[in-house]
């Protein structure tokens, strides 16, 4: 494998994460698409998603929590030619990070943003984020979330990402469909991961181990045709996976094109 | 018109300019090369982003108003990275909310400039109204220990010099620069030479010349500074915010950190005497040393040829540079020097407190300070001395 760094490996994510298995889909996704390690740039942010820069010898760029779409977004904008893809967790992209998530799919900033969510902030030890359902155990909410979380996919439809899909670790094979999808497509395009995390939010919430919430996934986990199909009550406990959103609006380096030409005529 | 005779202007067959300050840093930035800029409106700054809204896509560059200073701050440094001369100008509270990104400037090792046009504070304060408060903040805002270059001018032609130099420091040395104008100086109009090509020197980055298997983004050279690479050229390279080696992956060996460390501050130390600029008004003789920068260098200087007419041998010294501080030419001329006035519009004394550092707390040092969003006059300084 080209794009990672040798000697690396055994990597430091916990048995049962399923950010090891999107990191080789996004490899081989690259590999099948013929990317180049030298028009390819990833940006992490902080977290245990955030670490996958370290395997990797691709262009890297590993920032600051919540703030990778900032700085994928300059690289983007002044030089168009680069292949740029944001690696992020549920915390760092649409709990700090989510004022920045929405301004990235609204622009259309042609940028792939693959984001691991495994309903916690994992590598702080656990604690409840953005997206943790309501009532969820975890190391701060140790009565039960408060709080209700947030729904990424749609939220990047709502705010005009051109690509939106979501992928498990067990539907592995689709989930390297959509991100090759999300990599072809000119504008945001977004693929989140719901993603077992055994050690923390598992542990805390009757999935004690990774076969536990691998079942989840593949139970509740319903192809969007299916999940489309189904009337309120049968879609309770369910999710959609797949390809969820696809458009081809104009990105912003199109619409900066022709501000470019307006200001250059005048 | 800052040192040029009667004629001489004429003679140059330069463009001379009715200009603001915060025009002309903009011109500065554009002169200097800049071709990325991302910021976020806030007063008394948002002249220089709306310059660079017109003349970015003009020049071929890109303009973003990003959705907050976090973001803005972000974007130069990918821009930068990416091999664009980047900045982004702010004031106060867009300031505060950069500071953690531009510790990944000088963690990466990222050329950018960041303006930060001083406003009067605490919080929210006077949104319109000058100040000179940020002053510490820009030496120590960043969590961690940071050494970084900052500048101020006092005119506004300086508003283009400096931007110039602040974007040469930056490529010269790997670094974010901030450039603090105060809002009087943001904001006052006066006539400029407009500079042409070759007037004023440009400084690009060292780019690598090794094959691209063998480039090290953090190995720095002799003189402290690594080549920079940029994104989509043949060298494929690693940036990190976290602690590194030189060539960017994690490392949490104690003897690299204390490697890095290092040399993130060497490499302005050893430079120093290159960076620290001062401009000295009449102080050879001078009894009395009036220490200003920004807009009180104006009152500064009035003051001091106030009091030579009386008699008393007056001289102002400028400080151009804010950080590093200018230990080196205070020392020289506060000790020749009977009585020293640090003349800032902040409360605390900010730069003060430095001068009294160098001079001990034996030298007779007074202090002009103004907090209420008033600019201070000559007379202010005068009253300090009898």
């Amino acid at each position: 494998m080209k794009y990672l760094k040798n000697g690396v490996l055994p990597h430091m994510w916990c048995p049962g994460c399923g950010v090891g298995v999107m990191l080789g889909a996004l490899l081989r996704s690259f590999e099948e698409l013929g990317y180049e390690r030298e028009e390819t740039v990833v940006v992490t942010g902080i977290g245990c998603t955030g670490k996958s820069d370290d395997y990797l010898v691709t262009n890297a760029l590993h920032t600051t929590h919540g703030r990778a779409l900032t700085y994928a977004t300059g690289i983007k904008a002044f030089n168009p030619k680069l292949h740029v893809v944001v690696l992020m967790g549920d915390g760092d992209s649409v709990t700090i990070g989510g004022n920045h998530f929405l301004h990235a799919a609204r622009r259309n900033m042609d940028l792939t943003a693959i984001i691991i969510n495994n309903f916690n902030f994992g590598m702080t030890g656990g604690q409840f984020s953005g997206t943790t359902p309501g009532g969820m155990f975890t190391q701060t909410s140790v009565y039960g979330n408060p709080e209700r979380g947030i729904n990424i996919c749609a939220l990047a439809e709502v705010a005009g990402a051109n690509y939106v899909a979501r992928a498990t670790p067990y539907h592995v094979w689709e989930m390297k469909t959509n991100i090759k999808e999300a990599l072809n497509k000119k504008g945001f395009s977004v693929v989140e991961v719901y993603s077992p995390c055994p050690t923390n939010y598992g542990r805390h919430n009757d999935m004690k181990t990774a076969a536990d919430m691998l079942h989840w996934l593949r139970d509740k986990g319903l192809p969007i045709e299916e999940f489309n199909r189904r009337k309120a009550p049968e879609k309770e406990g369910y999710f959609a996976i797949g390809k969820l959103v696809d458009r081809d609006d104009p990105d912003f380096n199109e619409r900066y094109d022709q501000i470019r030409a307006i200001a250059q005529k005048s | 018109m800052d040192g040029f005779k009667k004629g001489q202007v004429e003679k140059l067959g330069r463009e001379v300019r009715l200009m603001q300050g915060n025009q002309a840093i903009a011109e500065g930035a554009f002169y200097a090369g800049a071709r990325f800029y991302a910021g976020y409106p806030i007063t008394p700054s948002s002249e220089i982003a709306e310059e660079c809204s017109k003349r970015m896509p003009q020049l071929g560059g890109v303009f973003m108003q990003m959705e907050d200073e976090i973001a803005s701050m972000g974007a130069i440094i990918g821009a930068s990275l990416a091999g664009a001369k980047a900045f982004t100008a702010t004031s106060g509270p867009g300031f505060s909310l950069m500071q953690e990104n531009m510790g990944v400037a000088v963690m990466g090792e990222v050329p950018c400039v960041i303006i930060d046009v001083q406003r009067s504070g605490p919080s929210t304060g006077l949104a319109t109204k000058p100040a000179q408060s940020d002053i510490m903040q820009i030496r120590w805002g960043r969590h961690g220990d940071q050494s970084v270059i900052a500048l101020c001018p006092a005119t506004v032609s300086e508003c283009i010099t400096l931007t110039v130099q602040a974007f040469n420091f930056a490529e010269k040395y790997r670094v974010p620069v901030i450039l603090a104008p105060d809002e009087v100086v943001g904001h006052l109009r006066e006539n400029v030479i407009v500079p042409e090509p070759g007037d004023l020197e440009v400084i690009d980055r060292k780019r690598p010349a090794d094959a691209p298997a063998d480039y090290k983004p953090f190995a720095a050279d002799a003189d402290g500074v690594a080549p920079l690479a940029a994104y989509g050229s043949r060298y494929v390279f690693h940036v990190s915010s976290s602690m590194h080696g030189p060539e960017g992956y994690s490392n949490n060996n104690p003897a690299n950190a204390a490697w890095r460390v290092t040399q993130l501050h060497r490499k302005i130390e050893m430079h120093r005497d290159e960076i620290v600029l001062t401009k000295t008004f009449d102080t050879k003789d001078a009894d009395i040393l009036l220490i200003a920068f920004g807009a009180t260098t104006r009152a500064s200087r009035a003051a001091a040829l106030e009091l030579r007419k009386r008699g008393i041998r007056a001289g102002v010294l400028q400080l151009v540079t804010l950080w590093p501080f200018a230990d080196k030419e205070v020392a020289l001329l506060g000790q020749r020097a009977k009585t020293v006035v640090v003349t800032e519009m902040n409360y605390s004394g900010q730069v003060a407190g430095e001068v009294r550092k160098v001079l001990g707390s034996g030298a007779d040092l007074r202090r002009v300070n103004s907090f209420n969003g008033d600019i201070i006059t000559p007379q202010d300084i005068l009253k300090v001395i009898r």
